[in-house]
């Protein structure tokens, strides 16, 4: 039998009423989670001292259309005292807010409004969920799989409001 | 009494201290910043939304426009997360072979840096040194792989192709030259009472700050946090090679600066022991199933024609799954995230990008400060604008 996440084993412990699927691909360990406990995990990671997963290295979403629930918005949180990388995974549909991690990683200002700004997901408490990538007023999510690669006005000449 | 109200002055995107698009909207009392807010995105190309649409291969040139300035360490990134995802093992001189690219081209990103750095807090002369050897080295990558600012060398599996002949005189002339040319960088710098008092206590970030907002590569490693993914988590032989992770202590623009000469100096002796320990070999992975097989070959066997057009048309299928794999580019940790849903184009390639968390902690770092210290600290965290928008 594979050995268990010493982390995983510990979010198990602590959250022992939330639905934790851990899996294992090519060595990296990929936690999926509730949606309505992402934030509570991701505090008792950053906060608990045997864990200290101080930094998010990353965040970002991913669009498995035509499945449901659509999304996937992945943190990918590192350890300085284990050296230790640690995948957190939560399915999220369409329309449905995810509360903002920015209260524990400052990196989450903006990998979050990048997510909010290509795949259209809100994050509930984000101080400044504004669009990054794309200008204010921008229509659509370029990431979201039903979103044409060349663009949705492709082949429509452009014409600015006067 | 006199009435005082902040002043809002707008700073890019076409500035030259902002190192590409980045526009600033400063918030100023007085001379002093109050807060500082970057607008990002005017050179979005949607990098990620097309690797969606191409085959494996086909993403590798996307990479080289990320970062510009170090295509050959976005290349390794982009490799080694599609060479993780299908498990295979790449023969030893093309590991060697990379570390050694990689390391070229950090010292070529890195002198990019301190001659647009210098230039922009008035040092101009330094510039034309730091081409001038930026060009060798663009000149042993045309040799090398036929490009100079995009050279797509690197391929799944292994190299586009094997060392040309005589190369290694050139480049190990290089490497033996680089340290007189330093000495002639820090004879300008170092000791300069200007750019002391142009960098000292400026654009301060704390250790725990730089942790917190994601901060990687040498602005971390000036706020004094002894991290480098070459040592972490060593890739592609790195942990066959010495060198050392050099820190500053303060986290201001001179320790950040330091630290990106002494990278300068280690990634020189790390090129030197890739030219002594180079290992005999082929450069590609023996996996038909990936791997062109070699030009004369297509022009000769009709079977290894049939496996050319495959590849190159279709391209292969990976298992399904996610993979993370990073590199320590020259800004920081590049990472790239391939989820895989079985078929012949990735369903998902992410870029995590060390200069846009880098710049998302300017604010933190100019805020409080004198607006001509915004432009020491936007060139001294040394963002391309490229890898940022994407």
């Amino acid at each position: 039998m594979a050995e268990v996440h010493p982390a995983v084993e510990k979010i198990q412990g602590k959250f022992p009423s939330s639905a934790i699927e851990a899996t294992t691909f090519r060595g990296e360990v990929n936690v999926t989670v509730p949606k309505k406990d992402i934030f509570e995990i991701c505090r008792f990671l950053y906060t608990d001292p045997d864990l200290q997963y101080h930094m998010l290295t990353d965040l970002c979403g991913v669009d498995y259309f035509p499945q449901s629930p659509r999304f996937e918005v992945v943190y990918l949180l590192y350890s300085f005292k284990a050296n230790d990388r640690l995948r957190l995974k939560t399915k999220v549909g369409e329309g449905e807010p995810v509360v903002s991690v920015e209260s524990i990683w400052k990196a989450a200002n903006w990998l979050e409004r990048e997510v909010y700004d290509l795949f259209g997901i809100p994050f509930e408490n984000h101080p400044d969920l504004r669009r990054i990538l794309l200008w204010d007023g921008y229509e659509g999510h370029p990431l979201r799989k039903d979103f044409p690669v060349e663009g949705p006005d492709f082949d429509k000449p452009f014409v600015p409001e006067v | 009494m006199a009435e005082t109200r902040l002043m809002t002055i707008n700073m890019g995107p076409q500035h030259p201290a902002t190192h590409g698009v980045l526009r600033l909207v400063l918030e100023l009392d007085g001379e002093v910043i109050v807060k500082a807010t970057p607008h990002i995105g005017h050179l979005h190309r949607g990098v990620e939304k097309l690797a969606e649409a191409r085959t494996y291969h086909q993403v590798i040139p996307l990479t080289d426009r990320l970062d510009y300035t170090n295509a050959m360490g976005n290349n390794l990134a982009y490799v080694l997360a599609v060479e993780k995802l299908l498990g295979i093992e790449i023969p030893k001189r093309a590991q060697c072979l990379r570390v050694m690219m990689a390391e070229l081209q950090r010292i070529a990103a890195h002198l990019i840096w301190l001659g647009t750095h210098a230039l922009d807090i008035g040092a101009m002369t330094l510039l034309f040194y730091n081409f001038r050897e930026r060009e060798d080295i663009l000149r042993i990558f045309e040799e090398v792989s036929g490009g100079r600012l995009t050279p797509t060398y690197m391929r799944i599996g292994g190299l586009a192709k094997d060392l040309p002949e005589g190369i290694e005189g050139k480049i190990k002339a290089f490497v033996e030259a680089f340290p007189g040319h330093m000495k002639e960088y820090e004879t300008l710098l170092t000791k300069n009472v200007i750019w002391l008092k142009r960098t000292k206590e400026v654009g301060i970030i704390s250790k725990e700050d730089a942790i917190n907002w994601g901060v990687t590569g040498p602005t971390l490693r000036g706020s004094g946090v002894k991290w480098d993914v070459r040592k972490a988590f060593p890739y592609s032989s790195y942990e066959d090679f010495e060198f050392d992770i050099p820190t500053g202590s303060v986290g201001d623009v001179y320790d950040r600066y330091y630290v990106r000469l002494r990278e300068m100096e280690w990634a020189n002796a790390i090129v030197k022991q890739a030219l002594e320990k180079l290992p005999k070999g082929p450069v590609l992975a023996d996996d038909p199933k990936v791997v062109l097989p070699p030009k004369e070959m297509v022009l000769t066997d009709i079977a290894s024609l049939i496996r050319q057009f495959k590849i190159a048309s279709e391209g292969f299928k990976p298992p399904e799954g996610e993979v993370y794999a990073s590199v320590e580019a020259a800004k920081g940790e590049l990472g790239f995230y391939v989820v895989s849903d079985g078929s012949n184009r990735p369903l998902r390639v992410r870029i995590r990008p060390p200069s846009f968390l880098n710049l998302s902690a300017l604010p933190k770092m100019i805020e409080g400060s004198l607006i001509a210290d915004a432009v020491s600290a936007i060139g001294s965290i040394d963002i391309v604008l490229g890898e940022i928008d994407r």
